[in-house]
């Protein structure tokens, strides 16, 4: 077993040199997910125009995986159309889910592919995820018809992944 | 009742002759009282490799113990010729197992300085012995005048303290939602010991119940449980002991606690997971309402009511874990014959040894006392690279265990420890009475090793 595999330098560029982070406004949606079992936790916003993610803003606390997702899954979807985007977390989370078996379309996934490795690690899984599944709630609040606050804000529990739970709470 | 199986008895032997042998052979380090090497010997998966080759340095302790061979052939042995349910049949499987179970009763009221044996219930863990306890005081509610003491609603107060374990939280917090009670707790200082400068205004006339850990399994830290409980008996309060993390570690004597109960749990000290203890003084257990209903906790039963056998029965309901309660008592017999001084002095050793150890790693802070002091062999810490940035524990644990170094990272289940010192997390190494001091020196250049990943 290679470490190195997990901790590409990709991940660890982007850990060290975080794009899009910090809260900016304005923003259609904002969330707060956490990983209760390693305290990893993401505040995220979401901003969308005519179908089209305009920006995506978070602050974040975690380990190099988490910080390194929540950068890489910000500058992707930034400036795709919101099914495009959405494609892609279906893509991550294949990737994500497939205990090392699977290699991932590095055209599709370009620096989220860097996480490949992490997928061999169960306990580090959700580290990966959180921010992915932080935007894919944000975004589907920010689609609600009914949520007419510019400020709407929601504190949801983390979206069941299927890995396994490797520590309790 | 002090029958023990003959048959059993065989492999119970085994566990004081390997640690007895153990005890009387010298050890290089001299002072220590027992030969550490030889110790290791007993749990197999010591002798285990992980990653390709690698040694295992096992420093989560704190989370499980490992198991000697005594334990796992005390299991075996009571299935393979002893297996049957307890306290019900009259055949002679029925009354070996019935001897096996009851024996650990008799077993684990010695290794505590219980003078009756009537006091030890046996539960799944530490978590279900406190919950016992909190439960029981909300059915008060439904019990007669004699339960009074366990009596809790509006304008009563439970004390815990910041540094317990959630096992030792969250029930109250259910408690006083159940019953409108408040609930208070003892805080910390900045070195991980509890603030008790303001004791007598937190434990006060209105406390009926305090609830402390004896060791902190995230700080390490022992608490001065004989002022705690002096207080709280001033005020008439009841008294409960988080043992999970002390009774594996240290000699313990409930009479001289002074505690009203001691929670304990059998998997952190040698024995399987699934077996726990609740021990309580007799006079409070004989008044106190049951938790679970159901067969074994009854005398009488009709289709409109029942009454309840006495203590430790009546908190005993269904079908207990019989081979967990007898790999409880090959573990205590394991661990006495060793002796808990030695233990206790051990680990002492290897706690002093680390904190300077570890003190040596540039960027490392301990969470918790910084000496040895009053102070357990469950050391938590953050780490910084060489530009002082932080390293999450969650890179930490995933470094050292590339190099076959099992700690622990996160929480630890006492998340409001983590936000006192604003932290989101520590690693945290935690020895037991089998750790060397190689396995420290192997942690310390792991931890080096972490942090030049991370600062290049």
């Amino acid at each position: 077993m290679n470490l190195d595999s997990m901790y590409q330098e990709i991940i660890l560029d982007h850990y060290r040199n975080p794009l899009h982070r910090g809260l900016r406004d304005p923003f259609d949606a904002e969330v707060h997910h956490v990983n209760p079992t390693c305290g990893d936790e993401v505040t995220l916003r979401v901003k969308v125009v005519d179908g089209v993610v305009e920006d995506v803003s978070y602050e974040s606390e975690g380990c190099s995986i988490s910080q390194a997702s929540a950068s890489v899954m910000s500058d992707l979807v930034i400036g795709k159309k919101i099914d495009d985007a959405m494609e892609l977390e279906r893509e991550f989370l294949a990737l994500m889910q497939s205990r090392g078996t699977a290699e991932g379309d590095e055209e599709v996934l370009q620096d989220a592919i860097a996480f490949a490795g992490v997928s061999k690690y169960p306990a580090r899984v959700k580290c990966a995820l959180l921010s992915w599944m932080a935007w894919k709630d944000a975004t589907a609040k920010a689609m609600e018809p009914a949520v007419a606050s510019p400020a709407a804000s929601a504190h949801a529990s983390p979206v069941d992944i299927d890995v396994p739970e490797q520590e309790k709470p | 009742m002090t029958v023990t199986d003959p048959r059993l008895v065989g492999a119970v032997d085994a566990a004081r002759t390997s640690a007895a042998g153990a005890a009387t052979s010298t050890s290089a380090a001299g002072s220590i009282g027992y030969d550490v090497d030889a110790v290791r010997k007993d749990f197999p998966i010591l002798a285990r490799t992980v990653h390709d080759g690698l040694p295992l340095v096992y420093l989560d302790s704190a989370a499980t113990s490992q198991k000697p061979l005594a334990v796992l052939d005390a299991e075996r042995t009571y299935y393979e010729q002893h297996n049957a349910n307890v306290h019900r049949g009259i055949h002679v499987l029925a009354e070996e197992a019935t001897a096996a179970y009851e024996a650990t009763r008799d077993t684990v009221a010695a290794f505590i300085g219980a003078t009756d044996r009537r006091e030890v219930t046996f539960t799944k863990n530490s978590t279900e012995a406190l919950n016992l306890v909190a439960y029981a005081m909300s059915n008060a509610e439904t019990t007669g005048a004699e339960a009074e003491r366990f009596r809790i609603g509006p304008g009563d107060e439970i004390v815990v303290t910041e540094m317990e374990h959630h096992s030792n939280l969250v029930p109250w917090q259910m408690l006083a939602r159940r019953t409108g009670a408040t609930l208070r707790w003892i805080g910390l200082t900045d070195d991980g010991r509890l603030a008790l400068d303001d004791l007598d205004s937190i434990i006060t006339e209105r406390t009926k119940v305090v609830s402390m850990v004896h060791q902190s399994n995230i700080l390490g830290t022992v608490n001065p449980v004989e002022r705690i409980v002096a207080r709280a008996r001033e005020v008439g309060a009841l008294t409960v002991l988080d043992g999970s993390q002390s009774v594996p570690h240290l000699p313990i004597d409930v009479t001289a606690l002074g505690v009203d109960f001691l929670a304990f749990t059998g998997h952190k000290m040698c024995a399987p997971t699934g077996v726990g203890v609740l021990w309580g003084r007799y006079e409070l257990l004989e008044v106190m309402p049951p938790f679970l209903g159901g067969g074994e906790m009854i005398e009488v039963v009709t289709m409109e009511a029942s009454t309840y056998a006495p203590p430790p029965h009546r908190f005993e309901a269904g079908t207990p874990m019989i081979s967990q309660v007898v790999g409880l008592g090959a573990a205590v017999d394991y661990l006495s014959a060793l002796g808990m001084p030695a233990i206790a002095a051990h680990e002492h050793a290897i706690t002093t040894y680390a904190l300077d150890a570890l003190g040596s790693v540039p960027g490392l802070r301990i969470i918790g006392p910084p000496t040895a002091q009053d102070r357990g062999g469950a050391i938590s810490f953050v780490l910084t690279d060489d530009s002082g940035r932080n390293i999450h524990p969650h890179d930490v644990g995933q470094l050292l265990d590339e190099r076959g170094i099992a700690v622990r990272v996160g929480h630890h289940c006492a998340r409001p420890v983590c936000l006192r010192f604003g932290i989101p997390a520590t690693t945290r190494a935690s020895f037991h009475l089998y750790t060397t001091t190689a396995e420290v020196d192997a942690l310390v250049e792991g931890l080096h090793g972490v942090r030049r990943f991370f600062s290049r």
